[in-house]
């Protein structure tokens, strides 16, 4: 190893140490963005030895680098624009997007490799073509698989759980293709006609994988995918023999997975159901009011619970994934601030899988300008909601359902917001209709709780106005 | 096995457990922006990219790889950039914010809370 590959081997350790420090700063919202910056700036600083290598080692033909150039700013500037104007409820299926960019651009690299290889992959040796079959499967899975994520999160692609006749099996005679394809090149035979028909059987594998998987689900499918993409990165870094590849794809597959866990064990889903999929329901939740258990249901209206909230001192707000889905955070936060002008104390109490993934409300919260010093985690949540006058429940359901803590419901164990603690509950919601995991919830029967039927953004606009000629 | 792959290996496995390990103190609030810096640092692909781009001679090559750009520094320009976004919503209360809300509360605010 002579003096510049010492020195950029040594660059590329630095790189992946910065992902590593950059991750850790990521443990404090106060030193969270100096954290994303510092990933940042060893990215870039990686790019630039990497140009550097390539111009030294006088390889790269003419052509080759403008293919590069060009196809680096079309990205980019395609990048940049996407993450700039997109709205912040739209973030899950934006981040999805540029994860089926990372799985596609995986597998392409694997494909360049094996083109550039004397011989094509017959004669490449086996770790090449170990780490070209798993980059490449792995990858086009997390391209077709994020893809329609996104599209389930946009509203393109249904959110219902899609299962057609025959699906599961389908999916079975796909992965076999892929199964049967990497045997035939790990024994020497076939050769690219094979590696195309594996990428094109993954492809299909991915679309048949996420299509039967509710809306609902989503999060923590795009969060498992990410973690593929890192794996296929780094299966890339294998094939290439690039150190900084195999760390930051190992970092990424490894964070994606916990968070994936994270995720799936506070909806207290276990992964394989979730794959299984045919759980969960579309965006939309339709149905009329029907008190579905025949107990009395006690409904307010905006007057009243404007009184209710200007005479209270201390207010918790519980926001889900129906004050996300109308959008409504900035009328929750004319209203929040409406009543701090008025002297009451207002939290937010935000349930790890509030909004439509883990910490989305707090970015939904922060866009609208709430302090983070404001929002309160489960445990700081549950310890303020026993001496909080009024919990005002915005969109959220399961969360709040006291059934969780009695043994034999069907979602016991799952950690919930103790909402019925608080002197009175109040709670926004467009009809009696069910949440996520199909149940009644008690909360709403109980005597002190208060039903105002509306949309989320209707309804939080028309308690402001209430607030308004009440407290002047 | 060659002594070159054994490294690779242990690299890969230890930067497994280090994800791991640096991932499980993250609260939840920051979960969603740390997704998203993950699927950014994901895009370190753009550097595998470069590398095939460099070996690669022929027209097949040059329009695979042109497409490998194109993914990968969509992947790490927005992804970095949209993560920079959501932390930079998340700022601290505002001073100035406080005795503003202090003004107004007198007259209603003794009241005893009735609901």
């Amino acid at each position: 190893m002579n003096g510049f590959d010492s020195v950029t081997h040594l660059i590329y350790l630095a790189v992946a140490a910065c992902f590593v420090l950059g991750l850790h700063f990521m443990n404090s919202p106060a030193t969270a963005r100096r954290g994303s910056q510092l990933s940042a700036a060893a990215m870039t600083v990686g790019i630039v030895t990497t140009i550097a290598v390539l111009a030294k080692a006088h390889v790269i033909t003419g052509t080759g680098v403008a293919v590069l150039a060009s196809g680096l700013l079309i990205g980019g500037a395609v990048g940049l624009w996407m993450a700039r104007t997109v709205q912040m409820t739209q973030m899950p299926q934006l981040v999805s997007l540029f994860n089926a960019a990372g799985g596609g651009a995986a597998t392409l690299v694997a494909f360049v490799a094996i083109l550039a290889e004397p011989g094509g992959i017959n004669h490449a040796n086996s770790t090449v073509v170990v780490a070209t079959l798993l980059d490449v499967a792995i990858g086009c899975v997390t391209f077709s698989g994020s893809i329609i994520a996104a599209g389930k999160l946009h509203g393109v692609v249904p959110g219902q759980p899609l299962i057609f006749k025959g699906s599961r099996a389908v999916s079975i005679v796909l992965a076999l293709v892929v199964v049967a394809g990497a045997i035939t090149l790990l024994t020497g035979h076939g050769g690219m006609p094979v590696l195309v028909a594996i990428a094109v059987a993954a492809l299909g594998f991915g679309v048949t994988m996420v299509l039967p998987i509710g809306g609902a689900d989503m999060p923590v499918v795009i969060s498992l995918l990410n973690a593929f993409t890192g794996i296929a990165v780094a299966m890339a870094g294998f094939a290439l023999d690039s150190l900084v590849l195999i760390t930051a794809g190992a970092l990424v597959g490894a964070s994606g997975g916990i968070l994936t866990k994270l995720m799936a064990d506070a909806m207290n889903r276990s992964l394989m159901a979730i794959m299984l999929g045919g759980f969960g329901t579309s965006d939309t939740a339709v149905g009329a009011v029907t008190a579905a258990s025949g107990a009395p249901v006690r409904q307010s209206s905006a007057d009243d619970i404007a009184i209710q909230l200007a005479y209270a001192e201390r207010v918790v707000i519980v926001p889900g994934y129906g004050l996300a889905a109308a959008q409504a955070q900035h009328e929750l936060v004319a209203l929040a601030n409406a009543l701090e002008a008025h002297g009451v104390s207002v939290s937010y109490a935000i349930h790890p899988v509030a909004g439509r993934m883990p910490g989305h409300m707090n970015v939904l919260l922060a866009e609208a300008n709430v302090s983070y010093e404001a929002m309160r985690d489960l445990d700081e949540a549950n310890a303020e909601l026993p001496i909080a006058d009024v919990a005002l429940i915005v969109g959220a359901n399961d969360v709040t359902n006291p059934a969780a803590r009695r043994p034999g419901s069907p979602i016991f164990g799952m950690p919930i917001l103790d909402v019925d603690k608080a002197r009175s509950v109040l709670v926004i919601k467009r009809s009696m209709g069910h949440g996520y995991a199909g149940l009644d919830n008690e909360l709403y029967n109980d005597p002190k709780t208060g039903m105002f039927f509306a949309d989320a953004k209707a309804g939080l606009a028309a308690l402001s106005a209430a607030l308004k000629e009440y407290v002047h | 096995m060659t002594p070159a792959l054994f490294a690779d290996l242990a690299v890969f496995v230890l930067a497994l457990l280090v994800g791991i390990e640096v991932i499980s103190k993250v609260p939840a609030t920051l979960h969603t922006p740390l997704m998203s810096a993950a699927n950014a640092i994901h895009g370190i692909v753009v550097v595998g990219a470069m590398i095939v781009a460099a070996a690669t001679d022929t027209v097949p090559g040059y329009i695979l790889a042109f497409v490998a750009a194109v993914f990968a520094a969509m992947n790490v320009v927005g992804g970095y950039v949209v993560t920079d976004r959501m932390l930079g919503m998340f700022r601290q209360r505002p001073v100035a914010k406080a005795p503003v809300a202090a003004a107004p509360v007198a007259a209603t605010d003794s009241v005893e809370a009735g609901a």
